[in-house]
C-alpha cells in the first residue's frame, strides 16, 4: 500500500510488522519517532503481545533486549550516536552471545562537540562489533531491510543494525509502499531460537572462555558473517518474490558498466550521488556508483567484481577515521587489492554538512582527471581552520576550538541547509 | 538445542571437576561421648533414649533404656542422677531433666504394659543370683536376656533389698517397686524368698550352678558407743526403714533424734515426721556443706520440718534427752571437740551411721579376699575365686542404686563371657563431648521443667510420693532440651551449610555422608555442628 | 508477616532442618531433593558465603516458583566460579551477559515472558537477577534502580561481601567503614575505608516504594528461605540483598563464615529486616547482643584497628553505628516485629 509518510513513521510500521515481542525505547534524536510509533501502536492494542519498554538508558535497553532476546523474544529497539555508544558494552554482548536483536541506527555524529545531524560516525564506529550492518538509502529501502533483517538475525543468530541516515531519512516525508501483514508473514516466520533460557531445558548462558576456546568462538562469529554474505543476496531476491521489489543485498551498482570512476557510498547520500552522476554521464563523463548496503559484513568480493573494469574509485564517505582517513576507503581498498586502481578518499557531510550536486560534480570532474587528492575533506572551510591552527600555535590557553570557529563564522545555519 | 560453541553449556556439568582435590583437611562423622552417658553408674546411653523421647516415640526410648537397665521407673525416682551433673545444657541454662524423663517413661511403661522381650536363645547355663537388690535384679535381667537360666536366693520375704527396705514409699511407691521387679521376673528369672544363702559354695553345688553374682546389700546399721541409760531407745536406721515394710510401725516417740549426715539420716528424719514426730533433729558433727546427703533432700527435709543440729555429737544418752557436744572444724575441715555442752530432749536417738555387709555366706571360699568389710573383685567382677562375681554394696564403690544396677550390667557381661570360656572386652570409650565441642548458637532457649512436688501437709503426714512425674508434654518438652552432644542428631546443619554440596544426607535414621569428591575443606560443617558429631582431620599427603 | 519462630523444638528452627517438624515445616535446604541450583564442582574458595547464600536463596526460589525459573546473572565471583567453560554449576535456565546490567537483563527475560504467556507459549517462569555488591551498588545501580522504578516483575539478590572480591578485594561502595581493601589500605590518618562514605541499597530499593525489600544473612536460613518464599509470592520489582562473609576478603577461616554472618546480626552491624511498599514491617530481633568488637576482631581487614594501641575512637564509632541501626531497626525488642 503507498503512502506518504516520515521515514520514522515507515520504519516503525514496518518493526510493527515483523510481530515484535519486546521493545525497549529510550530516547534520542534522530531514533525518536520510530519508537514513539510503536509506543503508541502497543498502547492504541494495534500492536499486540508485544512488551514496550521505557528504559533509563542506552545500556538498559540493549541489556533488556538481551535478556528478551534470550529468551526467545523478537526484540528490537534503536538508537544513535552518543547513545550507541553508550550501550556499547552490551552491543558487543549481544552479538558475543549471538542473539538476534535488530536495532535501527538513526545515523547521528558522535561529540564532542555535540551535534544531533547526520553522519555514519555511530554505526562505523561499532564495525568490529560483531553485528551486522546494513546500510539504507531510501526509507522504502529503510523499512524493507527492517522485514530482511528479522529474518537474517534469526536465522543466523546474530543481531542485524539497521542504518539510516538521522533526519536526512528519519524526520524526511517521502513516499512508501507499505507491505501488508501478510506479506510480511509469509517472509518472515516466527523466530525459532538456536538457544534459549527454558527450564524445561536448561541452560548457561554466557560463560567465562579462556584462551583453550576464545579464538575458537571470535572464529566462528566471522564464519557466521561469512555465511551472511551468502544469506543477504538470497535473502534480497526472496524478498522481491514476495514484495515485488529490488531491496537489500550486499551492494547496488548503478551505471557501472562502462564506467571509469566510480563512486562508493553508503546511505542517503547516494541519492544525490547518482543524480550528480547522470548529470555528469549526460556531459559525457564515464561514471558510476556502487551503493554498499552490507557494510558488516563487507562484500569484499562484490566489491571487487563492481570494480573490476574502472580505473579509479572515489569513496565518499560520511566518517572520519581521525589519523588515517577514511573507514569505508580502508575497507574498499582491501577488496581492491592488487587490481591496479587509482583510489581516493573523501570525507564528506560530517556532522550534518549538506552535500551538494555542485560540489560533488567539482569533486568527481577532479578525481576523473586524476586531480584529487588522495584524501579530501569536502567543503572543508579552510580559513577557519587555518585561523584556529594559528591561534593555537599562538596562544596556550587558546580556548575550545568549536566555540572560537563559531565566533569566527558567526553562523551556522547557511552551511546545514 | 544446537548451542553455541564453548559460551553456551550444559547445566550442572561442573560435576567434572572435582574440587575434592583442593582439601588439605576433611571432615569426619564420628560420635563423641556424652557426659550424661559418661556419668552414668548404670552406663545408660542416656542421649540414645532421649533421642526416640523427642520424637514421641516412648517406647522406643523405653526399650533403649532398658538395653541398660531395667528399672527406669524406679531410677526416675531414686536415682541421684550424675547424668545431670554432666549434662552439657547446664552451661546453657540448665541442666536436661533426664531423670524426669526417665521416670516418664518407665512409669509409661507400666502403664501401657510393656514387657521386655522373652530371650531368644538359651545356653543351658545356671547362674545363681544372691539378694534381690537392684544390684541382683540388674544382673538377673541381663543375664537372662542372654539366654542363662537364673535364679535369684533372697534372704529377705520380698524383692528388692535396699530400694524396699532403706528406701521410704514417699519415695518409692512400692507398686513402682513391684511393677519393675515382676517385669524382670516374667523373662523367665527364678527368685526364691526367704532362702538365705549361708554358704555359697554349698549352694552353688546344689542348685548345679555353673556361676554365681553375690549382690548382698548392707542391712547391718552400724553402732557407735554412745554412753547411755537402759531407759534410752537407741535404734539403727535401717532397722527403722525396714520395720516401716512390716505390720509394726517403728515407735520412736514424740521427740526424734537422728544421727549422721547421710541420704539415710535424712530418710529417717523424714519418716519420724511423717510417723508423727513433732520433732525429727539431725544432729550431724560437721556443716551443712559438708554433710554426705543430698543438697536437695535436706532442702526438702527442711521444708517439712525436719531440723538440723550441725556440728555436734552425741556425748551420751539418757532418759528423755541427750547431752551433745559442740563441735568446730579444723583448717582440714575435721570436726574437733569444744568443751561446750548442750542438752536436747529426745524419746529415741536413731543411728544413722552408714552400713555394713553380711559376708558369712562367703566363708571358706578358697581365693576370695575380703577387706574393709567389702569383696574384693577384678575388673571383671569376678572375686578371687572362679565362677563367682560380685556387685553392688559388697564391693568397694559408691552405694547407690544406680551403682548396684551398674554392677549388675556389667557383672552380667562378665559372667556371660566367663561361661563361654571367653574374656568381655568392652568397647572402647569414645571421647568426651565436652561444651567446647558443641555450637550451642543452635539450640532453642527451653528453661527446666520444673516437676511438681506434693503440697507440704501431705508430706509431712502421709507416706504419698512428695515428687511428681512429668505429663507428656512436658516430658517430651524436657527430652527435646537434650543437646545430644556428640551425636548427630540429623538436625541437618552439615547437609546445609556446605557451600559445595558435598554433604549426602542418606535420609531419615541413616545420617549423613561426605562427598570427598567435592568436599573442599573449609569446615564449616565442623563449626557449624550443633553437637560436635564431626571433626577434621589432615589429609594425608 | 514475618518468619514465626517455632518453638521449643530442641533447636527449634536455627538448625537447617529439624526430624521434629512436620515435612511442611522444613526447610528446603533440608530436602534430600533440593534443586542444589548451584552444583557441586563450582570454583568458589572454601567457605566461600556467596555460593552458599545463592544455593541457599537460589534452591528457595525454584521451590516457590515450582521450579519454573530463569536467573540473569552479573559479572563478579558467583558467574566465574559457577561458569567457566566447559563446565557450569547451574542446573538452571542462568545467563550472564555483563556487569552492570544483571537487572535489565532480567527486566528483559521477564519481559519475554509476559508475552509468550499472553500467547500461551509458556508457563508461569519468574525471573531472578544476582549480583554481587559492586555489580548491584555500583556499577549495575543504575539498571537496578531502572527496574525498581519500572516495578519491573523481577526479584533481585544481591550478595553482599562488601567489595570487589574478585578482581582482588577493592572497596565497593558496600565497604564498611574502616575495612582494609586493596583501594583502601590501613595507611594515613584514616586507615582503612573512610566513615561516612558507601550506601545503603536496601534503604534505597526501600525508597523506591517496591512491594518487597529485605535483608537477610546466611547464618539465618529459614529467615532468609522465608525471605525469598514471600518475595517469589509477589509481583513486581523485589529485593532481597544477603549477607555473604567472604574468607579472602575478610580474612577469616573458612570455617567461620557463618560465624562471621551472625556475628554481623547480633552486633548489629547488619541489620536484618523486611519492608513492603517502603515500609519496615519486620526486624530479626538480636538473640544474644554483642559488642561490635567481637565481629570486628576476628577479620583481618580490621586487624589495623587491633594493633599495640587499639584504635579505640574508631571502633566507637563502628559501635555508634551499630547502635544506630539497633535503635533504627528495633534490634533489641524482644518480639520478632
Amino acid at each position: 500500500m503507498l503512502k506518504q509518510c516520515e521515514g520514522s513513521h515507515a520504519v516503525a510500521e514496518a518493526v510493527a510488522l515483523c510481530r515484535p515481542e519486546v521493545i525497549c525505547a529510550y530516547p534520542i534524536s534522530p531514533q525518536t519517532h520510530i519508537v514513539e510509533g510503536l509506543g503508541e501502536m502497543v498502547k492504541s492494542g494495534d500492536l499486540t503481545d508485544c512488551e514496550f519498554i521505557n528504559v533509563e538508558s542506552e545500556f538498559a535497553a540493549m541489556s533488556v533486549a538481551i535478556g528478551s532476546s534470550a529468551t526467545g523474544a523478537r526484540t528490537y529497539t534503536a538508537t544513535a550516536s552518543q547513545g550507541l555508544l553508550f550501550m556499547v558494552e552490551a552491543v558487543y554482548n549481544a552479538s558475543g552471545l549471538g542473539l538476534p536483536i535488530v536495532m535501527t541506527v538513526a545515523n547521528r555524529a558522535i561529540g564532542a562537540p555535540i551535534n544531533i545531524w547526520n553522519d555514519h560516525s555511530d554505526s562505523l564506529s561499532q564495525r568490529d562489533c560483531g553485528w551486522i550492518q546494513l546500510f539504507a538509502e531510501s526509507n522504502q529501502e529503510a523499512l524493507d531491510l527492517h522485514i530482511q533483517a528479522f529474518k537474517l538475525a534469526e536465522e543466523l543468530s546474530l543481531p542485524v543494525m539497521v542504518c539510516m541516515d538521522g533526519f536526512i531519512l528519519t524526520h524526511a516525508y517521502e513516499r512508501v509502499d507499505m507491505p501488508t501483514q501478510a506479506q510480511v508473514d509469509a517472509f518472515l516466520p516466527p523466530y525459532e531460537p538456536r538457544q534459549v533460557l527454558d527450564p524445561a531445558d536448561p541452560v548457561s548462558i554466557g560463560a567465562m572462555v579462556g584462551p583453550e576456546a576464545f579464538m575458537e568462538v571470535r572464529y566462528l562469529a566471522h564464519a557466521k558473517q561469512m555465511q551472511a554474505l551468502e544469506r543477504i543476496p538470497q535473502l534480497a531476491e526472496e524478498f522481491k518474490q514476495v514484495f515485488g521489489r529490488e531491496c537489500g543485498g550486499l551492494v547496488r551498482t548503478y551505471c557501472t558498466e562502462d564506467a571509469e570512476t566510480i563512486v562508493i557510498a553508503m546511505g542517503s547520500v547516494l541519492g544525490t550521488i547518482k543524480d550528480t552522476v547522470d548529470e555528469m554521464r549526460a556531459a559525457g563523463h564515464k561514471i558510476g556508483v556502487l551503493g554498499i548496503t552490507s557494510f558488516r559484513p563487507f562484500p569484499l568480493l562484490a566489491v571487487a567484481a563492481a570494480l573490476k573494469n574502472c580505473k579509479r574509485f572515489v569513496v565518499l564517505e560520511k566518517s572520519l577515521a581521525v589519523g588515517i582517513g577514511g573507514i569505508v576507503a580502508t575497507n574498499v581498498r582491501m577488496a581492491v587489492t592488487g587490481m591496479g586502481l587509482k583510489g581516493y578518499t573523501v570525507v564528506a557531510g560530517l556532522g550534518g554538512r549538506a552535500i551538494t550536486v555542485k560540489a560533488l560534480t567539482g569533486l568527481f570532474d577532479k578525481a576523473g582527471r586524476d586531480e584529487l587528492e588522495l584524501l579530501t575533506f569536502l567543503d572543508l572551510d579552510w580559513n577557519a581552520v587555518n585561523k584556529q591552527l594559528e591561534r593555537e600555535k599562538q596562544t596556550r590557553r587558546s580556548g575550545p576550538a568549536a566555540e572560537a570557529m563559531l565566533r569566527d563564522l558567526g553562523t551556522v545555519a547557511s552551511k546545514i541547509a | 538445542m544446537d548451542k553455541p560453541f564453548a559460551i553456551t553449556l550444559n547445566p550442572g556439568s561442573s560435576l567434572a571437576n572435582h574440587t575434592g582435590s583442593w582439601r588439605t583437611s576433611r571432615p569426619l562423622y564420628l560420635d563423641r561421648l556424652p557426659p550424661c552417658n559418661a556419668a552414668c553408674p548404670a552406663g545408660e546411653d542416656i542421649q540414645g533414649w532421649l533421642f526416640h523421647a523427642e520424637s514421641g516415640d516412648y517406647e522406643k526410648a523405653w526399650r533403649v533404656l532398658t538395653e541398660n537397665n531395667p528399672m527406669p521407673a524406679i531410677m526416675g525416682r531414686v536415682c541421684y542422677h550424675p547424668c545431670e551433673g554432666g549434662c552439657n545444657r547446664q552451661h546453657l541454662d540448665e541442666s536436661v531433666g533426664i531423670n524426669s524423663v526417665e521416670r516418664f517413661l518407665g512409669d509409661e511403661a507400666i502403664k501401657r504394659g510393656w514387657k521386655f522381650d522373652k530371650p531368644a536363645h538359651s545356653t543351658g547355663k545356671r547362674v545363681l543370683v544372691v539378694g534381690a537388690g537392684p544390684s541382683g535384679l540388674s544382673a538377673a535381667y541381663h543375664l537372662a536376656r542372654l539366654g542363662h537360666a537364673v535364679e535369684i536366693h533372697e534372704a529377705g520375704p520380698l524383692a528388692g533389698g535396699m530400694m524396699r527396705f532403706g528406701i521410704p514409699k514417699y519415695r518409692l511407691p512400692r507398686e513402682v517397686l513391684d511393677a519393675e521387679v515382676g517385669r524382670i521376673l516374667e523373662t523367665g528369672v527364678v527368685l526364691r524368698l526367704d532362702t538365705k544363702v549361708a554358704n555359697i559354695a554349698e549352694s552353688m553345688k546344689a542348685g548345679k550352678f555353673d556361676a554365681a553374682f553375690l549382690a548382698v546389700g548392707a542391712h547391718i546399721g552400724k553402732r557407735a558407743y554412745i554412753p547411755a541409760g537402759d531407759a534410752t531407745k537407741i535404734i539403727d536406721a535401717v532397722s527403722v526403714l525396714r520395720s516401716m515394710e512390716g505390720e509394726d510401725k517403728p515407735l520412736l516417740g514424740r521427740r526424734v533424734v537422728i544421727y549422721g549426715g547421710g541420704n539415710t539420716a535424712i530418710d529417717v528424719a523424714r519418716t519420724a515426721k511423717r510417723l508423727g514426730a513433732s520433732e525429727s533433729i539431725i544432729v550431724y558433727r560437721r556443716t551443712r556443706e559438708k554433710m554426705p546427703a543430698h543438697d536437695f533432700e535436706v532442702e526438702e527435709a527442711l521444708q517439712e520440718g525436719v531440723m538440723m543440729k550441725w556440728l555436734s555429737t552425741i556425748k551420751q544418752a539418757g532418759e528423755g534427752n541427750i547431752t551433745i557436744e559442740k563441735m568446730e572444724l579444723d583448717e582440714k575441715g575435721f570436726p574437733q571437740s569444744t568443751g561446750e555442752f548442750e542438752t536436747l530432749e529426745a524419746d529415741s536417738v536413731v543411728l544413722a551411721l552408714g552400713q555394713d555387709v553380711d559376708l558369712s555366706l562367703l566363708e571358706g571360699v578358697p581365693g576370695l579376699e575380703i577387706n574393709d568389710g567389702v569383696v574384693r573383685v577384678g575388673d571383671n567382677m569376678m572375686t578371687g575365686a572362679a565362677g563367682i562375681f560380685a556387685g553392688g554394696d559388697m564391693v568397694p564403690s559408691e552405694r547407690t542404686v544406680t551403682v548396684g544396677v551398674g554392677h549388675g550390667k556389667k557383672a552380667a557381661r562378665h559372667i556371660d563371657a566367663w561361661l563361654r570360656g571367653e574374656t568381655h572386652v568392652p568397647p572402647a570409650k569414645h571421647e568426651i563431648a565436652g561444651f567446647d565441642r558443641l555450637n550451642t548458637w543452635y539450640y532453642s532457649e527451653a528453661p527446666h521443667t520444673i516437676r511438681p512436688m506434693l503440697n507440704i501437709i501431705r508430706r509431712q503426714s502421709t507416706f504419698d510420693e512428695v515428687l511428681g512425674g512429668l505429663d507428656e508434654t512436658n516430658a517430651q518438652f524436657e527430652a527435646r532440651r537434650c543437646l545430644s552432644c556428640g551425636n548427630c542428631f540429623e538436625c541437618d546443619n552439615c547437609y546445609g551449610v556446605c557451600p559445595d554440596n558435598a554433604v549426602i544426607k542418606l535420609g531419615p535414621g541413616k545420617r549423613f555422608e561426605f562427598n570427598y569428591d567435592y568436599c573442599k575443606g573449609c569446615g564449616m560443617c565442623v563449626t557449624e555442628c550443633p553437637c560436635g558429631a564431626i571433626k577434621m582431620e589432615a589429609e594425608e599427603i | 508477616m514475618p518468619l514465626q519462630p517455632v518453638k521449643f523444638y530442641q533447636t527449634g528452627t536455627f538448625t537447617v532442618g529439624n526430624r521434629l517438624l512436620a515435612p511442611e515445616d522444613r526447610s528446603v535446604q533440608a530436602n534430600m531433593q533440593r534443586t542444589n541450583s548451584l552444583n557441586s564442582g563450582h570454583r568458589a574458595c572454601q567457605g566461600c558465603g556467596e555460593a552458599l547464600g545463592a544455593r541457599y536463596a537460589i534452591d528457595a526460589a525454584m521451590n516457590a516458583s515450582n521450579r519454573q525459573l530463569i536467573a540473569a546473572n552479573a559479572t563478579g565471583c558467583l558467574e566465574v566460579f559457577s561458569t567457566p567453560y566447559p563446565e557450569t554449576s547451574w542446573q538452571i535456565p542462568w545467563i550472564h551477559s555483563l556487569f552492570g546490567n544483571a537487572a535489565a537483563v532480567a527486566t528483559g527475560i521477564a519481559a519475554a515472558i509476559k508475552v509468550k504467556r499472553q500467547k500461551g507459549q509458556s508457563g508461569d517462569v519468574r525471573v531472578v537477577a544476582q549480583g554481587g555488591d559492586g555489580g548491584t551498588t555500583d556499577i549495575g545501580f543504575g539498571c537496578l534502580s531502572g527496574m525498581f522504578e519500572r516495578n519491573d516483575d523481577v526479584l533481585y539478590i544481591c550478595y553482599d561481601n562488601g567489595g570487589y572480591m574478585n578482581t582482588g578485594v577493592q572497596r565497593s561502595s558496600a565497604t564498611p567503614p574502616a575495612a582494609r581493601t586493596a583501594t583502601t589500605m590501613p595507611l594515613g590518618p584514616e586507615p582503612g575505608n573512610p566513615f561516612g562514605q558507601g550506601k545503603f541499597v536496601p534503604a534505597i530499593a526501600m525508597a523506591h516504594e517496591i512491594p518487597y525489600v529485605a535483608t537477610a544473612t546466611v547464618a539465618d536460613l529459614r529467615d532468609l528461605e522465608h525471605k525469598v518464599t514471600k518475595a517469589m509470592g509477589l509481583r513486581g520489582a523485589r529485593y532481597i540483598h544477603i549477607l555473604v562473609p567472604c574468607p579472602l576478603g575478610w580474612g577469616t577461616a573458612s570455617h567461620d563464615t557463618i560465624r562471621m554472618a551472625r556475628l554481623a546480626k547480633e552486633t548489629g552491624i547488619f541489620p536484618v529486616f523486611s519492608a513492603e511498599y517502603g515500609e519496615i514491617k519486620s526486624a530479626l530481633a538480636i538473640r544474644r547482643p554483642l559488642p561490635v568488637e567481637e565481629y570486628l576482631r576476628p577479620q583481618k581487614r580490621y586487624a589495623h584497628l587491633f594493633g599495640k594501641s587499639p584504635a579505640v575512637a574508631t571502633i566507637a564509632r563502628i559501635q555508634a553505628q551499630a547502635d544506630k541501626n539497633i535503635r533504627k531497626y528495633g534490634l533489641l525488642e524482644k518480639e520478632v516485629r
